[in-house]
């Protein structure tokens, strides 16, 4: 079983597309959708979070790719400033995973996009804009 | 008596000072007890780091030519308004003023980007702002509006001054009602979702000595990399609070009045904060040095995280309406560890108070002391309902 979250960002044309669906019928992935903003003419984004054997995976990226949709790994959807960032923890107790933390010992707040949702349930809990939203 | 404060600064002029952060003292009491920990330690040295929304500064203009009266008039600095209801050229800036065409809740929840607090912090590093002031004009004030561009160099004076800071003990906030809430101690998620403090806990100043025993009027303190004094109880002062056996008050109890040079703060240890629903706060640094005095100051100053308890109050309903139910307490070192148990439920905790930050103002004072450029002070008098060791 292979794992990867990733942003697909696709054309107007898309749009109306059973995208999602291809992946679970025709691949046999499971799908995660963590955010998705669609409108029509415009593009629309999803990140998901897709799983499934590793060749599935593969295959499945590439059917994307040759029908348009730009594949991006989710490299930073959201983003912790570090520098801006006070260390209070006021964060931590929303977020749903463990992709925001504080070290027992040294009470430093770190994240870990590995884990996160990207519910940004954190967002509005930060009173120091060291908590930023990419999507 | 161990020490007099004389000869603990007379200590570090000779740099031979001996100087612990709260924290550490838990360590060295628990391994050498409490006797021969009073015995080295000269001084301990405590910090925390918070939203004070009782917090602002006030400054005094160059006048200009010819003079205008603030005092009486209206006047605005970045876009906010500052209050002018004292002499010609004296103004002041509360962290929580907001500009008048900020949508606040309009939009709910608000997100309050930008306020008196952030004025604050950007004259620290810098920044410069629109002065509006418009007056009447007086036969010795003739001047009737005076725009200028000013930042903190242009100040004859900037202070820093909080009503109130560093209260004694506070409050853990949850929510009982179904909806998210937006409060100045965070955003609190309906149906207990979490629990939010604000306190260094063992770090705290206040809790290291809960008596009030070393500090007083006139006691000299870190305030945001300043050196800064404490002036005053402050506002909401409790006397004589209800006490566990260790001597730690139940509920909110002292608080202090403080003031600073803003010339000398350093943005390291001053943030503006915008809290969402809320408003905006100024994030301060506090430190406080306890002399060394006697045994019982560093006994006191051995309080640990799980000597420290906290009510549990409700912000849906209950603080709003001022109803005290009592929903339970809860350790420190319970919060501290992420999750509490509230009637069989684990909530997450987060905290308003970063205990990172508050270390590290620990260490800077402790550093101060032993570089021999902070020295202490003995108070002039004692606050209300405590009694000062007699030196
Ligand atoms: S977006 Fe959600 S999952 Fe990600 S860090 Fe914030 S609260 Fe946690
Ligand atoms: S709430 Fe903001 S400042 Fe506080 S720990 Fe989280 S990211 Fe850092």
């Amino acid at each position: 079983m292979a794992k990867k979250k990733v942003v697909f960002s696709f054309p107007p044309r898309l749009i109306s597309e059973p995208i999602t669906y291809r992946l679970v019928k025709d691949f046999d992935l499971q799908v995660n959708i963590l955010r998705a903003m669609v409108s029509p003419r415009e593009r629309g984004r999803m990140v998901v979070e897709i799983s499934g054997r590793e060749q599935s995976l593969q295959d499945a990226l590439d059917y994307l790719i040759e029908h348009g949709v730009e594949v991006n790994a989710v490299v930073q959807e959201l983003r912790h400033h570090p520098d801006l960032c006070v260390n209070c923890s006021a964060c931590t107790a929303l977020c749903p995973t463990d992709a925001l933390t504080v070290d027992s010992t040294t009470r430093e707040v770190s994240y870990d996009p590995a884990e996160c949702i990207l519910c940004e349930s954190c967002i509005p809990a930060c009173s120091y804009q060291a908590l930023e939203s990419q999507f | 008596m161990l020490r007099t404060i004389d000869e603990i600064n007379d200590k570090i002029r000779s740099g031979k000072v001996v100087v612990a952060t709260a924290e550490e003292v838990v360590g060295l009491v628990q391994d050498q007890g409490v006797k021969q920990t009073a015995r080295q330690v000269d001084v301990v040295t405590t910090g925390t780091f918070g939203p004070m929304c009782s917090s602002g500064i006030y400054f005094n203009i160059a006048q200009s030519t010819p003079k205008i009266k603030c005092g009486g008039g209206r006047a605005s600095f970045g876009g906010v308004p500052l209050y002018a209801g004292w002499a010609a050229a004296d103004l002041l800036l509360g962290a929580t003023a907001l500009p008048d065409d900020d949508p606040r809740n309009a939009v709910y929840p608000g997100l309050f980007k930008f306020g008196g607090a952030h004025i604050i912090e950007g004259l620290l590093k810098g920044e410069r702002y629109r002065l509006e002031v418009r007056n009447h004009g007086t036969d010795c004030y003739p001047r009737k509006e005076y725009f200028t561009e000013l930042g903190l160099d242009d100040f004859t004076q900037a202070t820093m001054f909080n009503p109130r800071n560093a209260y004694q003990l506070y409050n853990v906030a949850i929510n009982l009602n179904k909806k998210t809430i937006y409060t100045y101690m965070g955003v609190l998620k309906g149906n207990m979702g979490n629990a939010n403090y604000a306190t260094s806990g063992a770090l705290s100043p206040l809790l290291n000595d809960p008596k009030l025993r070393t500090v007083g009027i006139g006691t000299r303190v870190f305030l945001c990399g300043a050196e800064g004094y404490v002036v005053y109880p402050g506002t909401q002062h409790v006397p004589q609070p209800q006490r566990d056996d260790r001597g730690l008050p139940l509920f909110p109890s002292a608080t202090l009045a403080l003031v600073g040079d803003l010339k000398q703060m350093n943005p390291r240890w001053l943030r503006a904060a915008s809290i969402t629903g809320y408003g905006t706060s100024l994030a301060v640094a506090f430190g406080l040095p306890l002399p060394v005095l006697d045994e019982q100051v560093i006994a006191d100053a051995s309080v640990t995280d799980a000597d420290i308890t906290f009510p549990i109050v409700d912000y849906s309903q209950n603080y709003p309406l001022g109803r005290v139910v009592d929903l339970g307490r809860v350790s420190m070192a319970e919060l501290m560890s992420g999750r509490i148990e509230i009637n069989n439920k684990a909530v997450p905790t987060g905290s308003m108070t970063s205990r990172y930050q508050g270390r590290q103002v620990s260490l800077e004072l402790k550093e101060r002391i032993k570089r021999g450029t902070f020295f202490l002070t003995r108070p002039v008098a004692a606050l209300p309902g405590a009694t000062l060791i007699d030196e």
